[in-house]
This record gives C-alpha cells, structure tokens and sequence, in this order.
C-alpha cells in the first residue's frame, strides 16, 4: 500500500517546475494577452521535457503515462499559469486517438503529438452541456454545426465530437471551417467557436459514448489539476504577503483575522491535493469508480479554488485588485477552469446521476 | 501509487472477517451487554490492545498501521463494536507506555485494557480553556501525598470513571507551562465532587469535577514534576485526529441518502429536490476530498520514508475540517425533514430517534472541545504556515 507519488513522479514535478519559472514567468504571463504573442510557443520546451507524449503509447514515441502523470503536469502549469496548451492538445486529444483511433491515425499522428509539432484542439463542449443552438450533426460523413469553447483552439487540427457520439478529425484547413476565437478573462489559453458547413472529416472509428466520457473526465481531472497548482500559487503569495506586509507596527499575518483566511485556505486546498491523486488514480486504475471521482473532483476543487482566489486576492488588499501584482492572472486562470468541462453544479448533477440519485 | 494489500494484510482481512462472523453476536450493542467480556474476547484474539505488550495485558503484535485500518474497516462494516475507545485506552495508556514506571504500567494499563478500570480527563477548567496551560487546580506536597484543590470541567465520563488523569500546577512559580504536573487520582477519594454538567443536547454528555482538600499518594505522579504539559502534548495530538473519522462520515452519510429517499415533502422525496440534492452531492465531494487525504496520512505512516513534504499540514487540518463538515453533513439532514427535522426528546413523529437534530448539536460540541476551530486555525497558520505569533500581551 503506497499512496503517493513516486519519487520519479516528483522529480519530473520539480524539473517541470524549475523549467516554467524560467520559460514562463510572470513577463511571459503577462506577453500572452498581445495579438503577437504565439501560443504555442512553450510548446517545443515542454516536449522537450517529455509533457506532449505523457499520454501518447511507448510505441508511438510517447512516455505511455497516465492520467496521474498528466495531472501532475497541469498542477505544474497552473502554479506558473503557463500560457501552453495541455489539456487538448497533449491529454484529451492523445486519449482520444489511443483509445479510439485506427492504428493508421495513431501511427499518424500521435508521434507528431508527442513530439510537439501537432497541436490539437477539442470540441467536447455540447457532450457535457450544450449551449444555445450549439452542436454539430454529421450529414453523409461530413460535419455541420457549432462546437463552441473548443480547447487549446489555436491548433493545427481539432478532434470534434458529434451530437451521435461520434468522434472526428477535423484539420485546420478544412473546406467549410470558420474559426472565431473568443477572447475570456483567462489570457493564458485560447478558446473558440468552430463553425462547420459541410465540413470533410475523418472518424474515430472506435468512438464510442464510453470512451467520450473517459476522455472528458481526464479533461476533468487535469483541469482541477491545474486549478490545485494555480491555488498553492495564489496561497503562498498571500502568507508571503502576509509575513512582510506591516500595518500597524506589525506583520499583517499576525493578525488573526488575516491569519486564519490563511488557515482557512490551506485547510480547504491540502485535502485536494490528495483527492487529485486518488480520482487521477482511478481514471487510471479504478474504472468502475473513475467517472464520480472526475466529476466530484472537478465540483469540489472548482469551489475550494474560486473561494481560495478571492481570499489570497483579499489578503493582498489593494495590491491584489491591481494589474502591477499580476496576482490577477492566477484568479482569471481558477475562475476559467471552473466552467470549463462541467461547472460545479453540472458536475455535482452527474455525480448524482452515476450514484444512481437523480435520472 | 499502489492501492492493493500485501498477502499477508488480505490474509488478515479474512482472519479478522472470519472472527466477525463467528463471534460478532456475542458484541455488546450500545449500553446492553457485556462489555468487559467482549473486550477480553477482542484482546485474546487480537483485535484490540493489539500493539500493547503482553506483560502489560495486551496482544503483543508488532505494531503495524495497516492491521490497525483493517480491524477498524471490518468492524465498522459488520457494525460491531471494535471494543473500548474512551480516553484510558486511546490517551492513558500511551502515556503510560512512554513516560510511566514499571509499577505505573503494571498496576494500571492491564485493567484499563480490559474495561474494568474506567477514566476521565482532567485538563480543563473554567479560566482554561483555549488557553490550557494557565490551568490553577493546584496539587501541594503534604508528607506522602498531594493535596488537590480546584476545580476540572468538560470531563466526559466522570461518573463513571474509577480514576482521573488530570493536569495540576504544582510549581506556583514556575513559568506556566513548565508548573503543571501530571497526576493520576482515584475518583473514590473523600473530597472529589461530580457535578453532571448538561448541554445543549439537554444531556449530560459532560461534568464539573471539584476538588477540596483531596489527598492523592505522592507515588501517583507521572513523570517528574513540572513535566505535565509536555506529557499531556505526547498524547494530544490523538485526540485531535479521532474526534472525527472521515470513514464514519462515509457511513453517516449514506444514511442521509436512506434518509432523503425516504422523506417526502408535497409528495416529493427529499432526494428528488434539486437544492438538496446538490447540497447532499458538495458534501459527498468534501468526504471524498478527506477520504483521500486520510488515505495519504495513512500511506505517509506506512511508508515514513517516502518523502511527502505537505504532509504535516495534511494532518493539521482534519480536527477543523472534520467536525465543521460534520455539523453540516448532520444540518443537511435537518432541513431534509424540515419541521419534522427539530422534533426531539420523545415527540410524537420523531424520525430516528431525533439522532440527526442531536448529532447535529452534538458536533457544534465538537467544533469547540478539543480546541476550537479558531485555535485549529491558529495552529495551522503558525505551524503549518509559519505565520507570526500573535505578539503576546501582559501576563498574569
């Protein structure tokens, strides 16, 4: 019995991490929201560092790790609120092609992925909730419709998912592809609408409703990943603040109305952390319980992180409001994650609905 | 990350599963039975005092974590009492192992493991609360014996108990915490006086304890003097873990699930409403956020070596945590049945005994005793944050 990580997951942590703070900081944060900004441009690095191919088979010139692994990776990259691609490109879509594709588009395409010079984007949006008219229908193996909130959308193809629970490769350049970016709170990453006229697609042919929900629900996992790491980010800029910000003739931090918002916080993001390993673990390992802990997960550490993102804002007064500090970025990146995929009460719904609780 | 058992640990899930079955109707339920038969039959074959050495009248196994979760898991799914709990077992007696003398163990760990000597705790007092080492219940050396005077309270078990472990200044004039000494008093002495103490449960869950003039044998303290509240903080930190179990939480909470499918309201089942059902589905995902983090402080006792650094922080949250996710899980019931939910005492009606309106009250008891959230806090952002102290005002 041994639960935690091991000490090679703790070290490909601590380099990630040492790699980000001189790929990403704060500046590099900041550049992401200019029209020069590319973003994919720490994309090289961490394939570099192996990130692209975490999830990509040995055999296709991947590290064939795990959801764990991947979330492990997000956590890193929400600490430095990186402005990369993950969740799409190097999670959801190299799943989507080792459990669905032909061996012909996995020996395609997942090399390309592992090795960073094939970002993809994904369109899963309308399966967890579909907004307005949005959705798209196949019509004589072509695709028309709007898939909104596509994931990492600035990406050479996207893998689109279909009202009939069919999957599809969809390349950037497609006839009857038009591509509106949107622009969020969250400069870090790119979302967009695609719109589809009868565009040409290939499928997945091993799609199947099953493996969409495994595939969302690695989605899911990763982002409340990224929301742990951008919470420990945010938690340990507040008690830093608090240790050398002096009012009064004090540190704030002795105070105990600032003191326990610091305790408060902890207290609520220590127990995600081991709740991001156990339902990591069991998309990995545990399958019949794989789909409730995604979606409990991504509700509880969607909650803990948004109330984590006020308080460490309020703990640096002033400051916290500004642009000067950038703190901003780490709240707009918590806030993002939390409606991405599910938001608490759609995940909280499906959790009850996989208890067997609600229809 | 490896969640599976050695052979030798499924092994012992069956030996203990095998035992439950063959022996789990003779276990006491509640008040009625034989308690301290059972706890004997637990101790022959291993299931309680486990880790106590036999000289001691225990089992004598080799400590070891993962035993321990089993018994504790297999018992809890056969709803079986896993025996004594109080605080002579969980606090006096690794006391008495680490700091005690050979006479000490020898006289008073075998009764107490066997349930025919019961305790209380004496630590704190009216004008000690969060703040327990100003404690004045003071014990003064006459010949071959302390003279106790003051005042405890908040003892639970007073009157049942046979003995008391208290907290007693003993050194005046000693900085606070280094005056206090620990001693070991028999309830039966002329002087002591128990007053049941009801809460808000309209139960004596609690009592006042006073103390006139009660000599105690000079032989009864434990460790040297002055030395009190260091022992008392050896054992401590126990308390603080196991006010609330983030697996019986599991257990609880899925007989608020039975509860919520069976209440109806205007012809709907509690379950069926959204409000409550997303309520009952965020406190699911809060269990399930302490589950995981119970399982890490687990592995982290299983494997010391393998390095967890945030660890430390993992276990100071679960005292605050725990009771304030409880006194929820507890209110959610409440306001699953609505009016029927503050029916109490012996009403007309009552659902289940009004166990979910007392557990609730019960636990907002819980949220203060054992130092309060507020002192949770503090701890967590002082030793787990390294936050500054609060600066310290005059003292008296």
């Amino acid at each position: 019995m041994d639960f935690g990580l091991s000490p090679e997951q703790r070290m490909f942590q601590e380099s990630l991490g040492r790699h980000l703070a001189e790929a990403s900081p704060l500046e590099v944060v900041r550049q992401a929201r200019q029209p020069s900004f590319d973003p994919n441009r720490l994309v090289p690095g961490l394939a570099a560092l192996g990130v692209a191919g975490l999830l990509v088979p040995e055999a296709h010139g991947g590290l064939g790790l795990g959801v764990l692994d991947a979330a492990l990776a997000a956590e890193m990259l929400g600490r430095a609120a990186a402005p990369a691609p993950f969740v799409a490109a190097f999670v959801m879509a190299p799943l989507a092609l080792a459990l669905a594709g032909s061996p012909e588009q996995q020996a395609a395409l997942l090399p390309k992925i592992a090795e960073g010079r094939l970002r993809v984007g994904a369109a899963f949006a309308e399966q967890v909730a579909a907004r307005a008219d949005a959705g798209v229908e196949v019509v004589q193996g072509r695709l028309s419709g709007r898939a909104l909130f596509v994931l990492d959308f600035a990406a050479d193809a996207y893998l689109v998912a279909s009202r009939d629970g069919g999957l599809w490769w969809v390349e950037a350049g497609a006839s009857g592809l038009e591509r509106i970016p949107f622009s969020t709170i969250d400069t870090t990453r790119r979302v967009g609408e695609l719109r589809l006229a009868a565009t040409p697609a290939e499928p997945l042919p091993g799609a199947s409703p099953a493996v969409l929900r495994r595939i969302i629900d690695a989605g899911r996992v990763v982002l409340a990943g990224d929301t742990l790491g951008a919470a420990q980010h945010m938690l340990e800029a507040a008690v830093d603040y608090a240790k050398t910000r002096e009012q009064f003739g004090r540190p704030i931090g002795s105070f105990q109305a600032v003191k326990h918002m610091c305790a408060e916080m902890a207290a609520s993001l220590e127990p995600c952390r081991a709740f991001l390993w156990y339902a990591a673990h069991a998309q990995d390992a545990l399958p019949e319980e794989a789909a409730l802990q995604a979606a409990h997960l991504k509700a509880h550490v969607a909650e803990v992180g948004t109330r984590l993102a006020k308080t460490a804002t309020e703990v640096h007064g002033g400051m916290g409001f500004t642009d000067l500090l950038g703190l901003h970025h780490w709240f707009k990146r918590i806030a993002w994650n939390r409606q991405m995929l599910g938001s608490p009460e759609q995940c909280r719904r499906e959790a009850a609905r996989l208890r067997g609780l609600a229809a | 990350m490896d969640l599976s058992l050695s052979p030798r640990h499924q092994a012992f899930r069956e030996e203990v599963r095998r035992f439950l079955a063959e022996h789990g109707h003779k276990a006491p339920r509640g008040h009625r039975g034989d308690h301290v038969a059972w706890q004997k039959l637990l101790i022959e074959h291993g299931y309680a005092a486990r880790f106590i050495p036999r000289e001691y009248g225990g089992y004598g196994a080799p400590p070891d974590i993962l035993e321990a979760r089993i018994i504790a898991e297999e018992f809890g799914r056969a709803q079986v009492s896993p025996g004594l709990q109080g605080q002579g077992v969980s606090m006096l007696v690794p006391t008495l192992l680490e700091v005690g003398t050979e006479e000490q163990k020898r006289r008073f760990i075998p009764p107490t493991l066997t349930g025919e000597m019961i305790w209380c705790q004496g630590y704190s007092e009216p004008q000690a609360g969060s703040d327990l080492a100003s404690l004045r219940t003071s014990a003064v050396l006459d010949g071959d014996h302390w003279v106790v005077n003051g005042q405890k309270i908040w003892t639970s078990t007073a009157r049942e108990a046979d003995w008391m472990f208290a907290l007693v200044r003993t050194e005046p004039e000693a900085p606070k915490h280094e005056g206090i000494s620990f001693l070991l008093i028999d309830m039966r002495t002329p002087g002591i006086e128990v007053r049941p103490l009801v809460d808000m449960t309209m139960e004596a869950n609690f009592n006042e304890v006073f103390f006139t003039d009660v000599r105690v044998p000079k032989e009864n303290i434990v460790g040297r003097r002055g030395e009190g509240w260091r022992i008392a903080n050896l054992v401590l930190r126990h308390e603080r873990g196991s006010l609330a179990d983030p697996n019986a939480m599991m257990a609880r909470l899925l007989a608020l699930i039975d509860l919520m499918k069976a209440e109806r309201v205007d012809g709907r089942r509690a379950i069926d409403d959204p409000v409550l059902l997303d309520r009952l589905m965020r406190i699911e995902g809060r269990v399930q956020a302490l589950r995981a983090n119970d399982l890490r402080l687990l592995s982290a006792k299983v494997n010391p070596d393998h390095g967890d650094p945030r660890v430390g922080l993992a276990g100071l949250l679960v005292k605050l945590e725990t009771t304030e996710l409880r006194h929820e899980l507890e209110g959610l019931a409440v306001d699953a049945m609505g009016e029927f939910g503050i029916l109490y005492d012996r009403s007309p009606e009552l659902r289940a005994g009004g166990t979910w309106v007392r557990s609730w009250m019960y636990y907002l008891g819980l949220i203060i005793g054992g130092g309060t959230s507020q002192i949770q806090k503090n701890i967590i952002a002082e030793r787990g944050l390294g936050l500054p102290r609060e600066p310290r005002t005059a003292r008296p």
